[in-house]
């Protein structure tokens, strides 16, 4: 059966659970597959590592944590530092550019983003709030697991009432600039 | 057991564990929280309160476990299902009011979403330590009824399940669940068409004795005419304290022991799968029996026959069918993320070799980790 293995992690506060929510509530809703959300988080309420595992899968997922990652989102070099060993060969490294350095640990084959999603948010936004938006939209562009569509109705569905456009400006920010890398 | 889905799914949503608890919860009918916030249990508290808040109920943050429970039984004796939610160490606390509520035959529903113990251990990482002290936490001869969800959707059947339980059998019952279940968000699908239990309040019959000897008796609520004595002594079918009386006591404990074990097959619930040919079996529950059907299937793809029996009650043990099982494989797996205390209790049962596999490090037993074990012990 398909089965994608998606990590998503960074510090608490970045929005690490609600992006890998939005991920897993594309497939598991909007394109009626099934999907499993794992969140591992330490006992401080912000900046401490948190961590999303999501599965999608045409099936019934047996297990819910991952073995190796199809697609792997660094958000703190420390995320990077603890997870990289998971990624498969040929995965897809999804990082933030001003905050991971990327290494000799890649994995043969794989494909990397990197997007300075923090700046965007603060400079092109003016909310860091929005970085999971953006880094959402980023992983709508630059990575097949599910599909756009599917994506941003999972957006509107997830996020509070009357915030729905900022999000997805925020979102289509993230969006452009990976189409932009991949053209 | 009742509490099955029949008919007319409804559109799916994917959702926390905890919060599907909550939902089932409150269609059983539950009216009536107090609690003490702790992790990994906590989002049973926060969506219970909205929902009772939103649709009418009461909910009341207490200043400890001990008032929780208490709160609860309190609450449960004014007629209204009452619930409270915790973990291992407030699960502790509330053991004493829990010794009260098995001799007062109350019915209450506590979900225990176990973590990595003993003490306050890692908080925020899964374990399964609590497995013994939900049957023996209480001192005393006491019978509970303990279910043990492995998926969201079985947060939300098994929540059901718990209330109609405990109602029927007026007893305190346990939804034993744990950090990965709780926390975990997949697909469910939030049935509404359950049967739902309510106990037998009528006045007819006294409220603490019956002519049969598991029988359970009617149980009237405060207000409603009936001359009402609730003791935590030892007491006649009425209600009146008899301490001195070693007939009263005897018949007493032995009723709540028979309306509990009697009933074994009727409680009992179990979920098999690739047993029929089966020559090696997992015994196992709530997050471990994912990882043990994850392993089952990856022995399968290499030839090995392997199969699951999986208890969604825990408590009264499935003895008969871990005892037919037995009499078929050749060996048995329990996996458990404690040190061995439902293998344990396994090998009162089966004459077949018990292989615990143990780990107690806040992380769920993987897969491969099974069936590594299964292939060194062949």
């Amino acid at each position: 059966m398909s089965m994608h293995e998606i990590r998503i992690c960074g510090l608490g506060g970045q929005g690490v659970i609600m992006a890998g929510m939005i991920v897993g509530k594309a497939a598991a809703i909007f394109e009626d597959r099934y999907a499993t959300l794992v969140q591992s988080f330490g006992p401080e309420a912000r900046g401490s590592e948190c961590s999303a595992q999501v599965m999608v899968a045409d099936e019934p997922i047996a297990f819910p944590y991952l073995r190796h990652t199809d697609l792997f989102v660094a958000l703190s070099q420390g995320a990077y530092e603890k997870f990289i060993h998971e990624m498969k060969e040929g995965a897809t490294l999804v990082y933030e550019s001003d905050l991971v350095t990327v290494d000799e640990r890649l994995p043969k084959g794989a494909k990397k983003f990197g997007i300075p999603g923090t700046r965007i948010a603060e400079e092109q936004l003016g909310r860091r709030i929005a970085f999971n938006m953006v880094v959402v939209g980023f992983i709508a562009a630059v990575s097949s697991v599910v599909q756009v569509e599917a994506i941003i109705k999972a957006v509107a569905d997830s996020v509070p009432p009357g915030t729905e456009a900022f999000n997805m400006k925020a979102f289509n920010m993230g969006f452009e600039y990976g189409k932009n890398l991949l053209s | 057991m009742s509490a099955k889905p029949v008919s007319s799914p409804k559109p799916k949503v994917l959702m926390q564990g905890n919060v599907a608890a909550a939902e089932g919860a409150y269609r059983a009918g539950c009216r009536f929280f107090a609690g003490y916030p702790i992790t990994p249990s906590s989002e049973i508290m926060v969506r219970t309160g909205e929902l009772l808040k939103e649709k009418g109920g009461t909910f009341v943050q207490m200043e400890d476990e001990i008032a929780s429970i208490g709160a609860v039984i309190g609450a449960s004796w004014t007629g209204v299902k009452a619930m409270t939610a915790t973990s291992g160490p407030g699960f502790s606390l509330m053991q004493e009011c829990l010794g009260y509520a098995y001799f007062t035959e109350t019915p209450l529903v506590l979900i225990d979403v176990q973590r990595a113990g003993p003490a306050t251990g890692q908080a925020t990482h899964v374990g399964q330590g609590d497995v013994m002290q939900v049957r023996y936490g209480s001192h005393g001869d006491v019978f509970p009824i303990a279910l043990c969800p492995w998926s969201v959707q079985e947060m939300y059947d098994l929540t059901i399940a718990a209330f109609n339980l405990s109602e029927r059998y007026r007893v305190p019952t346990f939804v034993v669940a744990d950090e990965a279940v709780g926390h975990l968000r997949e697909n469910v699908v939030l049935h509404d068409d359950f049967e739902i239990f309510n106990r037998n309040r009528s006045g007819a019959g006294d409220p603490f004795g019956h002519d049969a000897p598991d029988g359970v008796p009617p149980m009237p609520a405060y207000g409603d005419g009936a001359a009402l004595l609730v003791t935590g002594s030892t007491h006649d079918s009425r209600g009146y304290r008899k301490v001195d009386d070693p007939k009263v006591h005897e018949a007493l404990v032995t009723r709540l022991m028979r309306k509990t074990m009697d009933h074994v097959e009727e409680i009992g619930d179990v979920d098999e799968y690739m047993l029929d040919d089966a020559e090696v079996a997992f015994f196992a529950y709530g997050i471990s029996a994912r990882s043990a059907l994850a392993a089952v299937n990856r022995l399968r793809a290499k030839g090995v026959r392997a199969g699951l029996l999986r208890p969604r009650v825990l408590w009264p043990f499935p003895a008969p069918q871990l005892q037919a099982l037995g009499a078929r494989v050749r060996s048995l797996f329990v996996p458990e993320l404690n040190k061995g205390m439902i293998a344990g209790v396994c090998r009162e049962y089966v004459t077949v070799p018990v292989h615990a596999i143990n780990q107690c490090n806040g992380k769920a037993l993987s897969p491969d980790k099974l069936v590594a074990f299964v292939e060194e012990h062949p």
